[in-house]
C-alpha cells in the first residue's frame, strides 16, 4: 500500500441537545467518518418535569389541564385520553354527540400539527419560503381554534364525561367554509411537494426503514406509515371513528419523502374526516356527569399527529391515581431514528431527525440519578 | 423551483398576511379566554373555585369576605367560571396587555 493513503478517522461530534434544525432538545452523538454516519448515541433528560407524579398528586379533576400541558402542539388528544381514562375507571358513557365534537377537534388538532410540522421540515431542507407558505395556511386552524374555544392553540374543551361547550349552527357553516378554504390551499402546494425536483433531492432515498426493521423497532404513526405498514391507532374506532369511513394513509418507499408525503396526504384525510364528522353529527347532551371515583385500571391507546399515545391509568377508588403512564409517540420513534442515521451522510441529517416530528418535551418521563453524580 | 412561483407571484400582488403590530392591532375576537372578574355580592365564599383551579391561582379568604387572584399564575382554563355555582365569575374577553409589575388582583365586597 502507498504510504500516502492516509487512515480513515472516526471522529465523534455532538448534535444538539440546542441547535438551530432542532425543535427540541436532545443530544444526539454522531460518530462519523469522514462524511459518514457510522454510530449514533442518543442523550435525552433535559427537559424531564415530573409530571407523570405530579398527576398522581393531584386531585383526578385538576389535570386535565396538566394533561394537555404535556405537548403544546397534541394538546387536545392528551386532554381527550386523559378523560378516555377517567371516564373508563368511573364507567362513564359519553353522550354521542360529545364523541363527534371530539373526533372533530382531535382532526383540528392533527391539522394544525401537521401543518406545522410541512413548515418546519421545509425549513430544514432549506426550503424558506415553502415554510412561509404553510405557516401562513396553518392560520386558517388556529383562527378555526379560536372562534371555537377562544384559544389559538388550547382549545381546553374536554371534561370528563364529555365536552364543555357544543358548536351551533354558524359555527358549523364556519367550519365547511374553512375546510373548503383550507383544501383549496393544500391543492396550491400539492405540485411543490409532489413534483419539486430541489425539494425531493434532500428526502428521496435518504433515511431508510425498511418494513421489516420499522415493525421490529416499534415505530408509531407516520414513521411506520412511512414503510408501507398500515397501522394507526384510530382504526381501534375509539370516539367516533367507529362511524367514519377511512383508511389509513401510507406509503412505502420507506424514506423521508415518504414520511413528508404521508403527512401532507393525512392533511386531505383530517379535511374529509371533520367534513363527515360535522355532517352526520347527531343532536343531543354533550356530557354525562356522575360522582364515582375512579377505580381499577384503564388502557386508552389515540392516535396522535406523531402516532401512537399511550395512557394507562389505576385508580383506587380515592381523588389520586394511584399510578399513571403515559407512553407519547416520540420515545418509540428514537430507535427507528437511530437506525435510519446510519450509512447516510452529514448533510442528510437534519432532514432525517426532522422526518420522526421529534417532540422531546413529551417523551421524557424518566430520569435516573446517580448518587453523587448528575 | 418552478412549482413555487405561481404563489411566489401571486402573494408579491396580494396584500400582506400579518399584521404591524404595535402600530396596528389584531382584530378582537369574541369569546377569547380572558381575565376573569368576581362578583363578591354573589359569592358566598364556597371555595370551589379554589380548589379545582389547575393552576392555584386563586385565594379565597372566607373570614375576611376577600378573593385573590393571581393573573400571572393564571392559564386562563376558565374552568373556575364553569365550576362556580353562584355564577359569581364574569369571564372577560380581552387580552392584558404587557405590564412591569406583576400584581395579584383583589375583589372585596
Ligand atoms: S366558587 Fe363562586 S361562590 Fe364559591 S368561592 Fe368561588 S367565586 Fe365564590
Ligand atoms: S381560569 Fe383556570 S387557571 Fe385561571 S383562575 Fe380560573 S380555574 Fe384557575
Amino acid at each position: 500500500m502507498s504510504k500516502h493513503v492516509e487512515e480513515v478517522k472516526t471522529t465523534v461530534f455532538p448534535f444538539g441537545p440546542q441547535h438551530p434544525v432542532l425543535p427540541e432538545p436532545i443530544q444526539l452523538r454522531f460518530v462519523v467518518e469522514e462524511e459518514e454516519i457510522v454510530d449514533v448515541l442518543p442523550q435525552i433528560g433535559y427537559v424531564h418535569r415530573g409530571i407523570e407524579k405530579a398527576i398522581e398528586l393531584n386531585d383526578y379533576r385538576r389535570n386535565i389541564y396538566l394533561c394537555e400541558r404535556i405537548c403544546g402542539i397534541c394538546n387536545y388528544m392528551h386532554g381527550m385520553a386523559y378523560s378516555e381514562s377517567i371516564e373508563k375507571l368511573t364507567d362513564t358513557v359519553v353522550p354521542l354527540r360529545a364523541k363527534y365534537l371530539r373526533t372533530v377537534w382531535s382532526e383540528l388538532a392533527r391539522l394544525q400539527s401537521h401543518l406545522l410540522w410541512l413548515g418546519f421540515f421545509s425549513e430544514g431542507v432549506g426550503f424558506e419560503s415553502l415554510f412561509m407558505q404553510v405557516w401562513k395556511i396553518r392560520e386558517i386552524v388556529l383562527e378555526l381554534n379560536e372562534a371555537t374555544a377562544g384559544h389559538r392553540i388550547h382549545l381546553s374543551t374536554n371534561v370528563i364525561g364529555g365536552v364543555n361547550m357544543d358548536m351551533d349552527e354558524g359555527l358549523i357553516k364556519r367550519y365547511y367554509k374553512d375546510m373548503g378554504r383550507l383544501r383549496k390551499e393544500m391543492d396550491s402546494l400539492a405540485p411543490v411537494f409532489y413534483k419539486d425536483k430541489a425539494f425531493q433531492a434532500k428526502q428521496v432515498g435518504k433515511g431508510i426503514l425498511p418494513k421489516k426493521d420499522a415493525v421490529h423497532m416499534g415505530a408509531v404513526g407516520p414513521t411506520i406509515r412511512g414503510s408501507g405498514i398500515p397501522q394507526d391507532m384510530r382504526t381501534n374506532y375509539y370516539e367516533a371513528y367507529g362511524f367514519l369511513d377511512f383508511e389509513p394513509v401510507t406509503h412505502d418507499t420507506e424514506d423521508v419523502y415518504a414520511r413528508t408525503l404521508v403527512r401532507f396526504d393525512e392533511v386531505y384525510q383530517s379535511i374529509d374526516l371533520i367534513e363527515a364528522a360535522l355532517k352526520q353529527m347527531p343532536e343531543g347532551p354533550i356530557v354525562d356527569k356522575n360522582d364515582r371515583f375512579p377505580d381499577g385500571v384503564a388502557v386508552v391507546r389515540v392516535e396522535q399527529p406523531r402516532g401512537e399515545c399511550f395512557y394507562y391509568a389505576v385508580g383506587n377508588g380515592t381523588i389520586h391515581l394511584e399510578r399513571m403512564r403515559i407512553r407519547t409517540p416520540t420515545l418509540p420513534n428514537i430507535p427507528p431514528l437511530l437506525h435510519m442515521l446510519k450509512g447516510y451522510e452529514i448533510s442528510d441529517i437534519p432532514a432525517i431527525v426532522h422526518s420522526i416530528d421529534p417532540c422531546m418535551a413529551c417523551a421524557e418521563r424518566i430520569t435516573y440519578v446517580k448518587k453523587g453524580g448528575q | 423551483m418552478p412549482e413555487m412561483l405561481g404563489i411566489i407571484l401571486r402573494n408579491l400582488f396580494s396584500k400582506p398576511a400579518t399584521v404591524k403590530y404595535p402600530f396596528e392591532k389584531p382584530e378582537h375576537v369574541p369569546g377569547t379566554r380572558g381575565e376573569i372578574s368576581f362578583d363578591m355580592s354573589k359569592c358566598d365564599q364556597c371555595q370551589d373555585c379554589e380548589r379545582l383551579c389547575p393552576s392555584g391561582a386563586i385565594k379565597v379568604d372566607v373570614e375576611g369576605k376577600r378573593i385573590e387572584w393571581d393573573p400571572y399564575k393564571c392559564m386562563y382554563c376558565h374552568l373556575c367560571v364553569r365550576s362556580c355555582m353562584h355564577q359569581a365569575i364574569t369571564p372577560l374577553d380581552n387580552v392584558q396587555p404587557p405590564v412591569y409589575r406583576l400584581e395579584k388582583k383583589v375583589f372585596e365586597t
